[in-house]
């Protein structure tokens, strides 16, 4: 924010609280010593506002958050995550150490597959969730959030110890582009060497674009059709390039963080260190599919989250929309017959909504209310702004 | 950045355009672009005594929510009627169609309210942040 400009209350839902961006009167300058991508040259080039995020230089915006959004939903977006951390799992008993690791079954995924899933502490906390992609029976390829990165390798080092398999933190190796939006496929597909017919949802593989070597999925975090393409840091550039401008005559935009964070809520996807925290359960936010407690292998959290699935809820993350524009953000109440009832856990303006949305954990007898007009409200800053409880995901893409 | 040269400035990066007793007031194109997509503006009541250097309103953009300041004294005696619908002309025109309110001003006609910046000083104020 520039100098001088009090903020009442600044709030980055893409990032922890308290971040450079909030109270750095210097953040349009970010610290030097934050570490750069492949890619930031080229946002620098690209006249991006850089922010920092999880000790990284990103791109927070290039012209205007709410048009990057709108790109997403109408033809497509590119995306540098490059500081997502990679995690390599490799050996003959990987499988086994990741069943032992994270909540789900991992030696179930196929070669070629992957699968959102959650790394718990003992006691149920969630420390992460990740995506885990299965390259070959004993190697897969576990992507953290930035923030966690450190924390997911020493425990998945730490759990793997009893068991033949390597955990090598990969994040250096990888530079990490993401293509999102209804154009997405057909703006790909003259740069790719396989049939994108081929690529399901939630499918990733060796392929090459524009003639390099990428481990290309089918995977995102926008609630649009899409790729993630796993890149050499070399190639970080020529692949920016190649897809900018086979996107450019079908409205492809590059797109930073902060519309990341609004499609992502759109879409109803939780962001770890709002919905998800190591206070949390899977079963808290609504993900309990992630958590295989019949599976064969023992696993860091059973017991814990056994008790908690069979265990009354004491929240439910629900999905709100106001009516004032004033935004309900990360921290406020929600208020129900004028009581306190919960907590928001991410808002925003939603672009395709045209109204300010959140997601909040509430009470679940609140949960439970049928949509009665009038009874729910958001404290936002002091007054209480009337509200609807709404069915997670905001939006579901059509096509 | 555009600082137009007939206008005043405050640290708090209003603009002022002063015309015989009446100051009309914005937010410049410097803290439109570190704002990012403006959704809603609360701009003072008209009617209602405004001070100068405290804040009488906010504004609210994508990312985050500011104060807006008074950068003078008197009584508000308009309110831009767009703002409501269209928050983004604080984006697309933030000097001109994106002025947010103006203040009837107590001191006489002629006189420069006290502690505004000129153009010059304001640029290179902003300056110094970058």
């Amino acid at each position: 924010m520039p100098a001088g400009w009090a903020t009442t209350q600044v709030c980055c839902d893409c990032f922890p609280v308290g971040s450079l961006i909030v109270t750095d009167s210097t953040a349009s300058r970010p610290q030097h010593q934050a570490r750069r991508t492949p890619l930031t040259s080229m946002h620098e080039q690209l006249g991006a506002t850089l922010t920092e995020f999880a000790g990284w230089l990103m791109p927070l915006r290039y012209a205007s958050e709410t048009a990057e959004h709108n790109a997403v939903r109408t033809a497509a977006g590119l995306f540098d995550l490059s500081h997502m951390g990679e995690i390599a799992v490799t050996g003959p008993g990987a499988a086994a150490a990741l069943d032992y690791a994270l909540v789900s079954e991992l030696s179930a995924i196929k070669p070629g597959r992957a699968k959102y899933t959650m790394i718990c502490a003992p006691d149920g906390g969630v420390l992460d969730d990740l995506i885990v992609y299965r390259l070959a029976e004993g190697d897969y390829l576990v992507v953290a959030n930035a923030a966690n990165s450190a924390v997911v390798v020493d425990a998945l080092a730490e759990r793997a110890a009893g068991f033949e398999a390597t955990v090598t933190d990969r994040t250096a190796d990888y530079a990490l582009i993401a293509l999102q939006g209804p154009r997405a496929v057909s703006i790909l597909a003259p740069l790719a060497d396989i049939d994108l017919g081929e690529v399901r949802y939630y499918a990733g593989y060796p392929a090459k674009v524009a003639g390099r070597p990428v481990l290309l999925a089918r995977t995102g975090y926008t609630g649009e059709d899409g790729f993630e393409l796993f890149a050499s840091p070399e190639d970080a550039e020529l692949l920016w390039r190649a897809l900018s401008e086979a996107g450019a005559g079908d409205g492809l935009i590059p797109a930073g963080l902060a519309a990341r964070d609004t499609l992502r809520l759109e879409a109803g996807m939780p962001l770890y260190g709002n919905e998800l925290s190591s206070g949390l359960t899977p079963f808290d936010a609504g993900l309990g599919r992630v958590v295989r407690l019949d599976k064969a292998s023992d696993f860091v959290g059973r017991e814990a989250l056994a008790e908690r699935a069979g265990a009354a809820a004491q929240r439910q993350l629900v999905g709100l929309t106001l009516q004032s524009r004033r935004v309900p953000r990360h921290g406020y109440e929600v208020l129900w017959d004028g009581a306190s009832c919960g907590t928001v856990t991410s808002g925003a303006p939603s672009p395709t909504l045209g109204v300010p949305i959140a997601m909040a954990y509430v009470r679940p007898e609140v949960a439970g209310q049928a949509a009665e007009p009038g009874r729910l409200a958001v404290d936002v800053r002091g007054r209480p702004e009337p509200g609807t409880l709404v069915e997670l995901p905001f939006y579901r893409r059509t096509a | 950045m555009t600082v137009p040269a007939e206008l005043h400035y405050t640290p708090e990066h209003e603009w002022v355009a002063i015309s015989g007793s009446t100051a009309s007031v914005g937010i410049t194109d410097h803290a439109q672009r570190a704002l990012g997509d403006v959704v809603f503006v609360s701009v003072p009541s008209v009617g209602s005594r405004v001070t100068a250097g405290e804040p009488c309103g906010e504004v609210e953009s994508t990312k985050s929510v500011s104060d807006l300041y008074s950068p003078v004294d008197g009584e508000v005696a308009e309110v831009n009627p767009e703002i409501e619908d269209d928050p983004g002309l604080v984006n697309s025109d933030p000097y001109g169609a994106g002025w947010l309110f103006k203040v009837r001003l107590e001191e006489g006609e002629g006189e420069m309210p006290p502690g505004l910046l000129t153009a010059e000083e304001y640029t290179a104020l902003t300056k110094d942040e970058e």
